[in-house]
This record gives C-alpha cells, sequence and structure tokens, in this order.
C-alpha cells in the first residue's frame, strides 16, 4: 500500500473510532455471557460487573440441562447443517465444473437459471413448499429441512464455484484427457482438489445462514423430535421469561459453539469475503 | 443440455447439471412458481377455484387485509431506510478506517466488528430485549454514566420507538457485511492510482472522496440490493423479539410477519394459505422490482468506473 504520511492525532482518532464500534460490538455478547455467570441478586444488582466470588453462581446452566433437550437439538442441527452442506457442495462443485468447462447450447441461459436464486430467497415459495412437503410426508422429517437448505445454497455455490473452476488450468485437464482419464476421474481428482479452498469459503457462506435459520424448522420441522437448536433456543426462551438465570444461560450456550468455531476459521472466512468472491 | 452438432452426446454433462438442477428445480423454483399461482385461486367449498386477481383486490381493498398490509409495507420501507441510512455509511467508515495503511490491531477490529453478524437472530433478538428491558436495567445503567438517564424508555414496548429500535438492532447485526465488503474493494483498488493521486496532491480525506468512493460505488451498489433483498426478506428478528403479533399494537409488523401470520393464522384468525401466497407474491414483485431497478440502471451506469 501507499506510504502516506499520517500524523499522529489521525491515527489516535481511527482507533478511537475502530474501538467505541468493537466495544458496541462486543458488549451485548459480553454482558449476556458474564451474567450468565451471576446468581439472580447479581443479574439484578450489579449487572455490568464481571461475577465475583460473592455472586458467582452456575444455577441457570443447571437449569437449562436439566429442562431443556438442547443435546438433541443441538445433534439435529448439526445433521442438517452438515448433510445439507455435503449436498451443496457436492452437487454446487459438480453443475459449476459443467457450466465452466464445457461449452453446449444453453450454458448461459443455464447459468442465469441457477443464478436467479441469489437474488431471489427461497422463503418466498413457503406456501408451495409447505404443500409439497405434506404431500410427500415429509413434514416434520430432517429431510425436509436438507433439502430446502440444498436449494437454497446451490446458486451461490454454483456462481462462486464456477468463478474459480474457470481458473484451473486447461492444460493440466487436456493432459488427464490424453492420459485416458474419464470426465468424471478428472473432475473429482484433478478439479476438486485445487479448488479447496474456495470450496472452504462457499462452506463457511452456506453453512451460517443454515445454522441460523427459524422460518423453516418452524414452519417445516416443529416437532419435539426434529427442533433445531435455534428452534428450541427460541422456545424455550419463551418459556423462561421470569427466569433470568436459564434465560442467560441458555443465550450463552447458544452463543459459545457458534462463537468458538468463529474464532477458529474466522482467518477462512475472512480471507474468502476479501479475496473477492463475492464480486 | 443438447451436445454441439457431429459430436457423440456428451452425457457426463447432464450427470453433472442433474443433481443440482433436479433439487433447485424442484425445491426452488416449482414451489415459487406455485406460491404465485396458489395466489390466483381461493378455497370454495373445499376445492380450489380460480379467482383471478381478487385475492390480491381483497389485500388492496378490504380493510380486514389492507390496513394491516399498508403498515406492514411502510414498516418495511422504514425499516430499509434505516438500514441504508444507518448500516451502510458505518460500514463504509469502518471499512475506511481499516484499510488505511500500517493500522495496528486491524485483524482484531475486523474479527470482533464481524462477531454479531453470525450470531442467529433467535440470540440477537433475546439479547437486545434483555439489555433494553426496564426490569433488567443495563441500558438506564448505562445512560446513567453518560448522564442521559432520562432518555430512557423502554423503546421496544413503545410503539414510536419499537420499529426503529428493532432496525437499529438489525444494523448492529449486520454492519459487518458491508464493511467487509467494502474492505476488500478498498483493497482493491491499484496501487498506481493511489500513487498518482499522491504525486498529484490528494491525500487523507479528499482522496477518499475523490478518488477511493468513486471506485468502490459499485460495492455500495451490491451492498444496497443485498440490504434492500434482506429487508424485505426479513422475519426472524421481529418474530423473535415482538412475537408473531409483531407488538405493540403492529407497530413492528413487517412484510414477513405478516405473511407468517396470514398464512398460519393467530389468534381467532384461521390460516389462508391463499391469501399468504398473494402476499408472498407481493413480496416476490416488490423484490424482483429492486433486482430489476439495480440490473438495469444502477449497474449499467456504475459499469463506467471499473478498471
Amino acid at each position: 500500500m501507499s506510504t502516506a504520511t499520517r500524523s499522529l492525532p489521525r491515527s489516535i482518532g481511527a482507533h478511537a473510532i475502530l474501538l467505541t464500534y468493537t466495544v458496541i460490538a462486543l458488549f451485548p455478547v459480553i454482558i449476556v455471557i458474564m451474567n450468565s455467570f451471576k446468581s439472580r441478586a447479581g443479574i439484578f444488582g450489579a449487572p455490568l460487573t464481571p461475577p465475583t466470588p460473592k455472586t458467582f453462581d452456575l444455577i441457570g446452566y443447571t437449569t437449562v440441562i436439566g429442562q431443556g433437550d438442547f443435546i438433541h437439538y443441538f445433534q439435529n442441527s448439526l445433521v442438517v447443517t452438515v448433510a445439507s452442506l455435503f449436498f451443496v457442495l457436492l452437487f454446487g462443485a459438480m453443475a459449476a465444473f459443467a457450466l465452466s468447462e464445457y461449452r453446449f447450447r444453453g450454458n448461459t441461459m443455464m447459468g442465469l437459471y441457477l443464478a436467479l436464486g441469489i437474488m431471489i430467497p427461497i422463503r418466498l415459495g413457503t406456501v408451495a413448499i409447505l404443500q409439497l412437503m405434506v404431500a410427500s410426508g415429509l413434514v416434520n422429517t430432517l429431510t425436509a429441512l436438507i433439502l430446502v437448505y440444498t436449494a437454497q445454497g446451490l446458486p451461490l455455490a454454483v456462481f462462486i464455484l464456477s468463478e474459480f473452476m474457470k481458473q484451473v488450468s486447461d492444460d493440466l485437464k487436456n493432459a488427464g484427457r490424453i492420459d485416458g482419464l474419464s470426465e468424471y476421474t478428472i473432475f473429482f481428482r484433478l478439479v476438486l482438489p485445487l479448488v479447496r479452498p474456495s470450496m472452504a469459503t462457499v462452506a463457511v457462506f452456506t453453512m451460517i445462514p443454515i445454522w441460523n435459520d427459524l422460518w423453516f424448522p418452524l414452519i417445516l420441522a416443529p416437532s419435539e423430535e426434529t427442533k433445531t437448536v435455534t428452534l428450541g433456543a427460541q422456545l424455550f426462551l419463551g418459556q423462561f421469561v421470569t427466569n433470568w438465570n436459564a434465560i442467560l444461560a441458555a443465550l450463552s450456550l447458544a452463543i459459545m459453539p457458534v462463537l468458538i468455531l468463529y474464532v477458529i476459521f474466522s482467518r477462512q472466512l475472512i480471507r474468502g469475503i476479501t479475496s473477492g468472491a463475492v464480486k | 443440455m443438447a451436445a454441439a452438432p457431429k459430436r457423440p452426446f456428451r452425457w457426463h454433462i447432464g450427470v453433472f447439471l442433474a443433481p443440482a438442477l433436479l433439487v433447485y428445480t424442484a425445491i426452488m423454483i416449482l414451489p415459487l412458481a406455485g406460491t404465485l399461482q396458489l395466489s390466483l385461486f381461493r378455497n370454495i367449498d373445499q376445492s380450489q377455484v380460480f379467482v383471478g386477481l381478487e385475492n390480491f383486490r381483497t389485500l388492496f381493498g378490504d380493510p380486514n387485509w389492507s390496513v394491516n398490509f399498508w403498515n406492514a409495507l411502510r414498516n418495511n420501507v422504514w425499516f430499509f431506510i434505516i438500514h441504508m441510512l444507518v448500516q451502510n455509511p458505518i460500514g463504509v467508515l469502518l471499512a475506511a478506517l481499516l484499510s488505511s495503511p500500517k493500522l495496528r490491531f486491524a485483524a482484531f477490529y475486523r474479527t470482533a466488528i464481524f462477531v454479531p453478524t453470525i450470531l442467529s437472530f433467535v440470540i440477537v433478538g433475546f439479547a437486545w430485549k434483555l439489555i433494553l428491558s426496564p426490569l433488567w436495567g443495563v441500558a438506564p445503567n448505562l445512560l446513567d454514566l453518560i448522564g442521559l438517564k432520562s432518555l430512557f424508555t423502554p423503546w421496544l414496548g413503545k410503539e414510536e420507538y419499537a420499529l426503529t429500535t428493532l432496525s437499529l438492532i438489525s444494523v448492529w447485526q449486520f454492519v459487518g457485511i458491508p464493511m467487509m465488503l467494502i474492505y476488500a474493494a478498498l483493497l482493491s483498488i491499484p496501487e498506481e492510482v493511489i500513487e498518482a493521486a499522491e504525486c498529484d496532491g490528494i491525500t487523507g480525506m479528499s482522496q477518499f472522496w475523490k478518488i477511493k468512493l468513486p471506485l468502490i460505488l459499485p460495492s455500495i451498489g451490491i451492498i444496497s440490493i443485498l440490504t434492500f433483498v434482506g429487508n424485505f426478506n426479513a422475519f426472524d428478528l421481529i418474530y423473535t423479539a415482538q412475537g408473531a403479533l409483531a407488538g405493540p399494537n403492529y407497530s413492528t409488523d413487517i412484510l414477513g410477519t405478516f405473511l407468517y401470520r396470514a398464512f398460519f393464522g393467530f389468534q381467532l384468525q384461521v390460516g389462508d394459505p391463499n391469501m399468504g401466497a398473494a402476499i408472498a407474491t407481493m413480496m416476490f414483485l416488490i423484490i424482483l422490482g429492486g433486482v430489476c431497478v439495480y440490473l438495469f440502471l444502477v449497474q449499467t451506469r456504475l459499469r463506467r468506473y471499473q478498471f
């Protein structure tokens, strides 16, 4: 980057603004987690101070773990997210390969057809999706959610992955063809390993909205058996409006896995966004 | 999926495309078309009867529906305006500061400011509900620190403030997205351009306004359309914080919550899939309109600035 002459006051100003905003961004999260470790008196007496030995209490967590079926909800969320992710990446990469590698009649139209879904949210089709799921007996199954999320994730995945697949060298693929590899082997053995970094980017973009979605679990799979953690948390929080310890603990339990994953993968995510994957 | 002439049919293209096309068409495109179609029918005596645009006439004309519809639409427009006026300028400001060269802790700020974006609406809605609750007193305590305690009211419970408050909560959650996209755009400005500007004596603020801002306009365009689509499709935050009735007194009702109530019914009213489909169709037309404006008006003009 350039070497602009930066005066000290300006740099202090930049840090002041960024730091202020960082505090605004983090403070609700910190407040919730901090207070979840306090007794009821501590929560109301001094909400802004960290737990002290006097106010430290795990009563909220014991209530949540004793009452809610959170581990089960957690499993459901995990199954739905991982399965949808798998299908989005596999089908998305296959379609992206077909669109970027071969020239055939209707190629551009096909690309546009798939791109339609990036801008038009799948939610608008909910009425008919529910009818479809009722007709096929998939209501209150995780399969329904997996199907919907796969369809939801595909357009963006195809779009991003075909951008990256265009960059894979033709010489490499042609060398493979001369060696007598089938098109399938070329795709699975040569191309897929080369686009793995962009697959990770797509994975992160696909995963967050699926994990956090409330609309489709609420409509397609609200039964006790199939509740996801987001829906479970929503209902649980609704039930325990007056039990502040339990609410704060439940919120913290919902925040922490995502937060830990984010801290681990944040580099990947931010590199994905800033590498111009979303142009 | 036809093969080029004089060549054997290339089955593998079909095999590669089929799964994605099948799932996408069956679960997304057909239901979308089905919903649009359903909005033209009405359930009379247990059977679906074609009624043309009758459902839309009810939606716009029948006071039972139209009052709620226009209210939801108005609220949704306000929701969008707040995002455009608050979220995007803050995002640009943060990105501009982050991209300044030799800024220390840039990675830390970037990571921290993006945290709310990865949280689910359920967490965000409830956490803010607690913080703003007069029972707990976090918000009044904080205002007290800066001597403004008298300004505190239960914002989420007052008709005149609730929608704006929720919009600002949503801004708080999503400011990371414009920040990241603008940040990426700023980083991709070629060094030569910046150097040339410096040779001409354009630095600091004027460099941002005169050189960088025009170059990142395409990104601002993308962010605007993403915000538009996201806002007119929003549901979760309002539902979590205020319930399906979008209280107090429907003051936070937007198209998403209105669709949910129409489709599933609430309290005494029975759910009506056909009216739900009519509302979804309106949302579809609004979003499609926005996307078309963006594609045909905004983007073609912005192209000129690209390298």
